[in-house]
């Protein structure tokens, strides 16, 4: 692979049944001209990577619960060990979903409240800006991603829920095409409306929505360029990545 | 062989004098393992014997045309080095046993035929026919089958970026599923399903042989009756995350070129692929099924040959490249196994544990399988059909309430609530929104998109079996072309009833020569396909359906057009002429209850230039939205373009020249005339926009500008409907859900 220099490079790891694996190549790589490489779930290395992408899909055909297999790959030893060191993990829909799974993230996934799966553009409000993904956010923004999942109905116990409030940990929120939090806004049940959260050390951010459907125009929406920029201009000031994460 | 008699024949679907064939044709007679083959083979499902000197007088050639029938699916050339592959294919028969795994595996099938022929499947679409809704079986059959298309389909990572859904009351005992699948491959790599090659290796890949789906193949082709609910273990389960492991290493192989050819196991599994890789190749094939791996144990040749299990694919591997290939397999942790390999003499030679246990040659098979000149007759009397009986009337309701009838009918009615549940924008191609035209999804690497759209009116075919096959591939195209797609291609999925009965065999007989007409005037050649016959439960057969799907190509996608208008102050142009024909029309079924009448005329060189103004216009830029004027007519399709953007529009129309045989207002704003496009122009445009028309030979005229809150139709300048577009579109959009949880009536 001929390495763009000054651009950053996205590992997407690929679980059998991963289906978003293209799209968020398609958008690192094509989109927004950074370096990108598929990971096969077998490999033990992620690299020279300084992104990790956990893509959407069904991995291991979703057939135990979501994400509960995936955690085994080999791979994810070494995404493990990346995430402790402050470096950039994301992980969209099954992503979020095997985060969950591994303990990377708190939680765990519920069949949506009406038992269907949906898709659908959704508008999510933008929380937090001190993470590694949303750092070129404004606070509050609104988005308008894609979601495409059956078992997005984020839960927590009680505690947890209030510890990731307090902490500052929910980064995106269901919210209306105006901003506001209502529970015609949620699509699936999410308790406190909730669409992603980060980790305690902020670079490791799960989400239900797509984001990298959401990179041009031409397919619905550019919205979720930002979280690839966010990462991108936060490597690129290596200094304050350090500083934000350490 | 004694043990074959009367009663195993009638098991195995065959007649005494299909029996006698196949001894003359062996020179023997065969066991009963091989008379499970000829079974399965000789099926209507597989050999089309009813259907094929009907499906012979197709066009199927054209400059484009790089695979026509015979293979997987069909190809044509979009360019850039690229070929589209795609096919539509039935699941009517499982999906009424067992809903949710019947339409799952039909998803699963036809994306075998794409990804077999080398292409990555990039998008779906499905045409599916219901009874009506009131009933709780149809409303279980329709949940489970919208289910079962989504658990496939999502799972494997595949948009569903289109289809349409109608409902009669002839699909309650029958209802068909039908999808459409298409793919992208290199022009120059496509792969075929052909052995070659004296002592090549044949690879068994994939998922398990298991006792599921036997006699599949020869259950499709029979009616339904009360016992139908038994057979359900003929219905395979789908396993979509095998299906998707299948996928990628089956892509991963081809781009190898380690393989001479690629064949999947569908209907009558191993015994088709060998010996239609086999007869194709015009080689010999022989395999021991002791080495197939199995599911389940002490299966016999003739389970293990008949088995239906799904995700399950057969590779002629290039001699001396096996590792290469046991290698990408075991990466994908799926089964690579060496059952055989291609020998001389064409012959299908089937061993257990290295004992012969049937040897047939290939052809007799598949070549010499049966064809029939099945009689067909007129059905005497269809005056009575073709007159709308006007005591039959109602009263007829109010422009208004009418249009809002209609837009909460379920073949009209939006059909979110079904797209919702399936992943329609995976793979980031889709580029136009769901539910807002044909599917339009992007090539990536160039600049084009392709359109595609599948369409059958089946009360159309009813009423005129010729002319609502015209209509079908002409109502295809147009949606394409008002994509801003050049139609490029088309495949059919002709659903129809027992062709052993005349009159049956006489709507498909006509069916298929209307499509032929059509295919020829629009010059779109038919690519492949899918016959579905036996559609009948207890004696009653379906509304006669063939749908048709039909792929454009768009040079430019940032061109692509649909049905919504865009914004306010813009004119409302009608391409076409209103002739007030309210035969077979969704008004007369939703208000009066009736399908009668004759089905619209259809000028297939006023249509096609039509179709070629529309692909120009797109191309130019010189329209904003296009939509086809369907079911429901110019108040329906108006009422469309404002839905999504909830842009208002204020219309007046000149009355049609027909009362329809109902009544000349009803004619006028319901009438489903064929041929006519809404489409809207900015204002400093339209001048040139109707003189393009007008040297096109296209009628055309601005009726009226959007912009507000309300429709308004005015019928020569009096108000015949307003409504406010929030209201409307809030019928239109929940209807179906209504529908579904049995609050609507």
């Amino acid at each position: 692979m001929t390495r763009t220099s000054g651009a950053s490079v996205f590992a997407v790891v690929v679980f059998p049944g991963s289906n978003c694996d293209h799209d968020a190549y398609h958008a690192v790589k094509h989109v927004l001209g950074q370096n990108a490489r598929f990971v096969w779930h077998k490999e033990t290395s992620l690299g020279d990577a300084d992104v990790v992408i956990l893509p959407g899909g069904f991995s291991h055909g979703d057939y135990l619960r979501t994400g509960a297999i995936a955690r085994f790959s080999p791979i994810m030893t070494a995404v493990m060990d990346f995430a402790a060191a402050g470096r950039p993990v994301i992980g969209i829909c099954n992503g979020f979903q095997v985060m969950l799974e591994c303990g990377l993230l708190p939680g765990a996934m519920l069949r949506n409240r009406d038992l269907k799966f949906h898709c659908e553009f959704v508008h999510v409000r933008v929380e937090q800006t001190n993470t590694l993904f949303t750092g070129q956010c404004a606070p509050g923004q609104v988005l308008r991603l894609p979601i495409a999942h059956g078992e997005g109905n984020y839960y927590a116990p009680p505690d947890v829920v209030a510890n990731l409030e307090s902490t500052g940990r929910v980064v995106f929120r269901y919210v209306t095409a105006s901003g506001e939090r209502t529970d015609a806004a949620n699509p699936n049940g999410a308790i406190n409306n909730i669409a992603g959260i980060c980790n305690e050390a902020r670079n490791v951010v799960g989400l239900m929505p797509h984001p990298e459907r959401a990179c041009e125009v031409a397919v619905g929406s550019a919205d979720g360029l930002v979280l690839f920029q966010s990462v991108i201009q936060a490597l690129s000031q290596r200094g304050s990545l350090q500083a934000v994460a350490r | 062989m004694s043990t074959i008699d009367a009663a195993v024949l009638a098991r195995h679907g065959l007649k005494a004098d299909e029996y006698d064939r196949i001894v003359s044709l062996l020179g023997r007679e065969p066991n009963l393992t091989e008379l499970g083959l000829f079974s399965v083979m000789w099926s209507e499902h597989c050999s089309y014997k009813s259907s094929r000197v009907h499906l012979r007088t197709l066009p199927t050639e054209g400059p484009r045309v790089l695979q026509g029938p015979g293979e997987n699916a069909g190809a044509v050339d979009i360019g850039d080095g690229l070929a589209a592959v795609f096919k539509i294919e039935s699941h009517n028969h499982p999906s009424f046993i067992e809903p949710y795994q019947g339409a799952a595996t039909g998803v699963g099938g036809i994306i075998r035929d794409i990804f077999t022929m080398g292409a990555r499947p990039i998008a779906l679409l499905d045409a599916l026919r219901f009874g009506p809704l009131d009933v709780a079986r149809n409303r279980r059959i329709l949940q489970g089958v919208v289910a079962g298309i989504g658990g496939y389909g999502n799972s494997i990572g595949i948009p569903t970026v289109g289809g349409e859904v109608m409902f009669d009351e002839s699909y309650s005992g029958n209802p068909l599923v039908n999808v459409f699948c298409l793919g992208i491959a290199k022009r120059d790599a496509l792969v075929k399903g052909i052995a070659g090659g004296i002592g090549n290796p044949i690879y068994y890949v994939g998922a398990k042989t298991g006792r599921d789906g036997i006699h599949g193949a020869t259950m499709a082709s029979a009616e339904f009756d009360e016992k139908s609910a038994e057979k359900r273990p003929a219905v395979q389960v789908g396993d979509p995350f095998m299906e998707k492991l299948l996928l990628e290493a089956c892509l991963e192989v081809m781009a190898t070129d380690a393989c001479v050819g690629v064949q999947d196991m569908g209907a009558a599994g191993l015994t088709c692929a060998t010996s239609e890789t086999g007869s194709r190749g015009g080689v010999g094939v022989e395999i021991d099924v002791a080495k197939v791996p199995q599911r389940e144990s002490g299966m016999t040749p003739y389970e293990i040959m008949l088995s239906e299990s799904q995700e399950r694919m057969l590779l002629i591997v290039k001699r001396g490249r096996e590792a290469e290939v046991e290698r990408i397999f075991e990466k994908w942790d799926l089964h690579a196994v060496n059952i055989g390999e291609v020998t001389s003499g064409e012959r299908l030679r089937i061993k257990h544990n290295g004992v012969l246990v049937a040897d047939v040659p290939n052809r007799a098979l598949t070549d010499e399988a049966p064809v029939y000149h099945r009689p067909f007759t007129e059905p005497a009397d269809r005056s009575a059909l073709h007159q709308i009986a006007r005591t039959s009337l109602k009263p007829a309701p109010a422009p208004t309430d009418a249009l809002m009838s209609l837009l909460s009918s379920p073949t009209v009615a939006s059909k979110r609530w079904i797209y919702q549940q399936y992943d329609h924008m995976v793979r980031t191609n889709t580029i136009a929104p769901a539910g807002a035209g044909a599917g339009v999804v992007r090539v990536k690497g160039t600049t084009r998109a392709l359109a595609m759209s599948v369409d059958g009116n089946g009360r159309f075919v009813a009423l005129d079996p010729r002319q609502g096959a015209r209509l079908a591939l002409a109502e295809a195209s147009r949606n394409v072309a008002c994509a801003g797609a050049m139609p490029i291609g088309a495949t059919n999925c002709l659903n129809f009833g027992n062709p052993e009965r005349p009159e049956i065999m006489w709507q498909f007989a006509e069916a298929v020569a209307g499509l032929g007409e059509a295919c020829r005037a629009l010059e779109i050649p038919i690519t492949g396909g899918n016959v579905s016959l036996y559609n009948e439960t207890d004696g009653k057969a379906i509304l006669p359906t063939p749908v048709i799907g039909v792929v454009g190509l768009i040079e430019d996608a940032t061109t692509a057009l649909t049905r919504v208008f865009p914004g306010e102050g813009l004119d409302v142009v009608l391409f076409g002429a209103n002739r007030g024909e309210l035969g077979g029309s969704e008004y007369l079924k939703t208000v009066h209850g009736l399908i009668q009448g004759l089905p619209p005329a259809l000028d297939l060189a006023g249509e096609r230039a039509l179709q070629e103004l529309m692909v120009r216009l797109a191309a130019a830029r010189a329209i904003g939205s296009a939509h086809d004027c369907a079911e429901g007519g110019l108040a329906v399709t108006l009422s469309e373009c404002c839905f999504g953007a909830g842009v208002g529009a204020d219309v007046d129309v000149p009355a049609a020249a027909s009362d329809g045989g109902v009544d000349r207002l009803a004619a006028t704003l319901f009438g489903e005339s064929a041929s006519r496009v809404l489409v809207s122009v900015a204002p400093e445009r339209t001048a040139d926009v109707l003189a393009q028309a007008k040297a096109a030979g296209v009628p055309a005229a601005r009726i009226g500008r959007t912009g507000g809150a309300a429709i308004r139709i005015a019928v020569d300048g009096r108000v015949a409907i307003e409504c406010s577009v929030q209201d409307a579109e809030a019928r239109w959009s929940t209807s179906l859900a209504d529908w579904l949880a049995g609050r609507a009536a």
